[in-house]
């Protein structure tokens, strides 16, 4: 239908050259003259009062600039959901308390990272120990010791979700069960490390660059921790070396960078070891699931009830979010009449959790889609045909969420029986062989305005020239998921121009137009893409006026920006090149510039998401009778993304996806002994290699969402829940092993 | 005490005097500021640091500088020295989608180089075997075989000079 000229198009990502030749600048390649090396001193107990710090000794260290504590800094709590200020419970360095091993207490700045080191090992910390906590149900318990003074509980977040009427729906209901499942932390374990670096100009303005997904977010929280205004914040972000949700909020290494930078006056960087990240930095919520499920015979289905715990760990970072999401995933996929959730995010003496690619989903679909496998063979009917007999479909509502506008899941499912020949695997009595489903659905961005921002959810401004070229300007933060690519390509295809004709600024507090509230949620390619659309709709009208003047053009005449050109539709004769309209309503204006600014704040969408994808994945698998391992064969993938703007990045996002996934499953887990993470190496915590990545067979169902632009939503988070359960039933089907507790070893397996 | 060392790396020629403890990581990027080098955990574990010594691939963090002394280095700067011209391998890594975040790549390239250097025309398990010890959390690693196969393919034609694309 559309002749698209840019989109849909396998268009090599715009950072390609730089980032293949290495010439790609991250935040710890950058040097400044002068500048200082930072390192953090952490707690390594997991809950204790601080009785005293003597960093007498680390001053005097040859070579250290600048140490600080908690007692140094203006001691202001933060977190990212600024709408509600109980919850921002985290303080830049630790104040009278530290509350997980790895909790920041000092940091020094000194003239290399050796000295900076050393100085760590000088300062002297006393502290009187107070009882720990480590596991939900005993954080839970009345007698608890309490991780926060200012929450009577360590129940910090409580979120409840209640429709139809759940007694009724499994009084009605001829087969009910109830499981509990339990589901594992996991490292998002980007290969670039965090790293930050400040400076400090003569006005005392701040400069940060830093790895981060959200550059507003980080500009805004350290304004408020340091005592300055936003605006005498800027925040840049280089080329960042992946996120996956582990770099979405202000961590203390951008404060101490910044507060640093302006007490001595020079430039000053902290970039974190491979051992920090993995044993203190953010991970995915550890979660305790308990799910009752009611059904027809026929397996209609008739209520759910969902309790869960989440393992918020020390803080509360991204957790309320995810409390929150959870309960929505829980119930996004199927039709069910009554639902209840309750959702309780629990403090304990360990490492925060936070957002992790899914944010919520992949726990609750585990558990969701490995009980619609179990309910399957109970009631006797194919889990595919179960699903489907429960499906959403586009016009479905979802209760006080929103209607669901495009929704390709039934279509999905079908395709996945197609490619993996399901009918038939599922019967093959071969020793060791299983194939299995799992679902997903998920969010094109958050509408619920946590961070309380004041701007518009995303802005674009653009600028056009009469060489023909725009300049695209954007806080959207590319952080390897190719947004920089694909945001130029609407902007291309908007305007009619090529790829190598448009400049891009990105992600720089200061230059970009307020504001973006960064990448998380899935939410740049359709909100920031509105944004542009909407500046470049901006740009088009006048455009178009100009050149309907110019040629005394029939008003019932459409326009188009087409190659260059600038024309009456199909007419390439009553038209001119894209420049030359420019130059003439430059000129028309005596001298003004031709820009326009372009925002998108959801509207009339509920307060979850503006658009929903879907996707439904097949896993098969070869289990080694002998020793348990499991070798995945073959991954089989259908997904609802709307339009694909770029089909390549797609696929990249899904092998992504099913990477993560197939960690997540079987290989990954930060061990945990008494509040200390044990992996504390790639060695010990064990990403799947090249070797143990599958073959994949994929299909992209194009659907057509009214709120994306051009018809585009989420692509490749939601991907990152599926695998796990498709993998989990696959698993049963070869062995007879229920896995209910992630991850999928072969010791389980064994011992069945 | 600092030692007097000599490296040639990517063609050019350093005299310097280090410190025995600095890693060649450290000295290749903050000394001599080629950046292009990584350090994803330093540990010897992601390979994000692979560099090539003397024909061999290393990580660059566990390397001593001093144990390099008087040796060939290869940095991914150095895979194509013009900069007009792309090597093979990273003009097929742009075009199949092989990079992401990027900051495997630098290490990826180099374990591939070294592959087909030892291995011109690897099977695809092979090129699984040759990157193993190279992780990348953003790809899933299929576009990234799929690139060094490409690549191989077009480096066994070369004399005939084709096209790309």
């Amino acid at each position: 239908m559309n002749n698209y000229s840019v989109i849909g198009k396998d268009i090599p990502r715009v950072d390609g050259r730089e980032k293949a030749t290495g010439a790609a600048i991250y935040t710890d390649d950058i040097k400044l003259p002068g500048m200082l090396h930072g390192k953090l001193l952490r707690s390594p107990v997991p809950h204790a009062r601080i009785r005293s710090i003597d960093v007498s000794k680390a001053r005097r260290l040859p070579g250290v600039k600048c140490v600080i504590t908690g007692e140094d800094t203006p001691k202001i709590k933060y977190g990212n959901w600024r709408l509600f200020p109980a919850t921002q419970d985290e303080y830049p360095l630790a104040v009278d308390k530290v509350r997980f091993i790895g909790d920041e207490i000092a940091a020094v700045a000194a003239v290399d990272p050796d000295t900076a080191a050393e100085a760590l090992e000088l300062i002297v910390v006393d502290y009187e120990e107070l009882p720990p906590v480590f596991d939900v149900l005993a954080s839970v318990r009345k007698n608890a010791s309490i991780i926060h003074e200012t929450s009577p509980s360590n129940i910090s977040v409580d979120r409840k979700i209640a429709y139809g009427d759940i007694k009724k729906g499994f009084a009605e209901s001829d087969y009910v069960r109830e499981d509990i499942f339990t589901v594992h932390p996991v490292s998002p374990a980007y290969l670039e490390p965090c790293s930050s670096l400040a400076q400090c100009d003569q006005d005392g303005r701040i400069t940060l660059w830093t790895s981060t997904q959200t550059p507003y977010i980080v500009q805004c929280l350290l304004a408020s921790t340091m005592g300055m205004r936003e605006n005498d914040i800027r925040v840049i972000k280089p080329n960042v070396g992946g996120g996956f949700g582990g770099k979405m909020e202000l961590r203390p290494w951008e404060f101490c960078a910044a507060f640093m930078a302006k007490l001595t006056g020079k430039p000053v960087k902290f970039t974190l070891t491979r051992e920090e990240e993995l044993t203190t930095g953010r991970r995915r919520h550890p979660m305790r699931l308990k799910s009752k499920v009611g059904f027809k015979k026929d397996g209609t289905l008739m209520a759910k009830d969902l309790h869960i715990y989440l393992d918020g760990g020390a803080y509360n970072a991204m957790g309320p979010t995810a409390t929150f999401l959870c309960g929505n995933f829980g119930a996004m996929l199927y039709r069910y009449p009554n639902y209840r959730f309750i959702g309780q995010h629990v403090y304990t003496n360990k490492p925060p959790a936070s957002a992790m690619r899914g944010f919520g989903a992949p726990q609750s679909l585990f558990a969701a889609e490995s009980q619609m496998n179990m309910a399957a063979e109970e009631l006797g009917i194919d889990p595919i045909d179960l699903r489907i007999k429960n499906a959403m479909v586009t016009g479905d509502t979802i209760p006080d969420v929103a209607t669901i506008s495009s929704c390709g899941f039934i279509e999905s499912l079908e395709a996945v029986r197609e490619m993996s020949n399901w009918k038939r695997n599922r019967k093959k009595n071969k020793k060791g062989y299983g194939i299995g489903i799992g679902c997903y659905s998920f969010i094109s961005g958050g509408v619920f305005n946590w961070f309380n921002t004041q701007y518009p959810f995303s802005a674009a401004e653009v600028k056009v020239f009469s060489d023909g070229t725009a300049h695209l300007l954007t806080m959207a933060s590319d952080i390897g998921q190719g947004a920089n690519t694909v945001l130029k390509q609407i902007l291309a295809e908007e305007l009619g121009l090529k790829m190598e004709d448009i400049r891009l600024t990105a992600a720089d507090t200061a230059m970009t137009p307020q504001a973006d509230l960064g990448t998380w949620g899935s939410r740049v390619t359709l909100m920031a893409g509105n944004a542009i659309k909407d500046a470049a709709r901006q740009i088009k009208d006048v455009l178009f006026g100009a050149v309907s003047s110019h040629f005394d053009l029939n008003v019932i005449f459409d326009l188009e920006c087409k190659a260059g050109r600038i024309q009456a539709t199909g007419k390439p004769e009553r038209g001119m090149a894209f420049g030359e309209a420019v130059a003439m309503v430059q000129k028309t204006n005596r001298g003004i510039p031709v820009t326009a600014k372009g925002y998108y704040t959801p509207r009339g969408k509920g307060l979850v998401t503006p658009a929903f994808s879907f996707g439904a994945q097949v896993a098969e698998v070869d289990v080694d009778q002998e020793t348990g391992v499991v070798q995945v064969k073959k991954m089989y993938t259908a997904h609802d993304c709307g339009t694909v703007i770029n089909p390549m990045a797609v696929e990249g996002q899904l092998e992504g996806s099913i990477h993560m996934g197939l960690g997540y499953a079987l290989s990954e887990e930060l061990v945990m002994k008494d509040g200390k993470t044990l992996s504390n190496t790639f060695l010990d915590y064990k990403l799947p290699t090249a070797m143990d990545m599958p073959p994949g067979e994929s299909v992209s169902i194009e659907t057509y969402e009214p709120e994306g632009p051009m018809g585009a939503k989420e692509a490749g988070e939601g991907l990152a829940s599926p695998t796990a359960p498709a993998i989990a039933e696959a698993v049963y089907n070869a062995t007879g092993y229920r896995c209910k507790d992630l991850p999928i070893t072969p010791e389980k397996i064994l011992k069945k | 005490m600092k030692h007097d060392i000599q490296l040639m790396v990517n063609g050019d020629s350093y005299s310097l005097a280090i410190d025995p403890s600095r890693t060649l990581n450290q000295v290749l990027r903050e000394d001599l500021n080629l950046t292009g080098t990584k350090l994803g955990c330093g540990s010897g574990d992601c390979g994000a640091c692979t560099v090539i010594v003397d024909g061999r691939s290393v990580s660059s963090c566990l390397t001593l500088a001093v144990e390099v002394d008087g040796k060939e280095i290869l940095t991914v700067e150095g895979l194509a020295p013009s900069g007009e011209k792309l090597h093979p391998i990273q003009e097929a890594f742009i075009e199949k989608g092989a990079i992401q975040c990027g900051f495997c790549t630098p290490g990826m390239e180099l374990s591939a180089y070294h592959l087909l250097s030892q291995n011109p025309t690897p099977s695809e398990q092979e090129i699984r075997e040759g990157l193993s010890g190279n992780l990348c959390r953003c790809t899933g690693y299929n576009k990234i075989v799929e690139a060094i196969s490409v690549s191989a393919d077009r480096m066994n034609r070369k004399p005939s000079k084709r096209k790309s694309r």
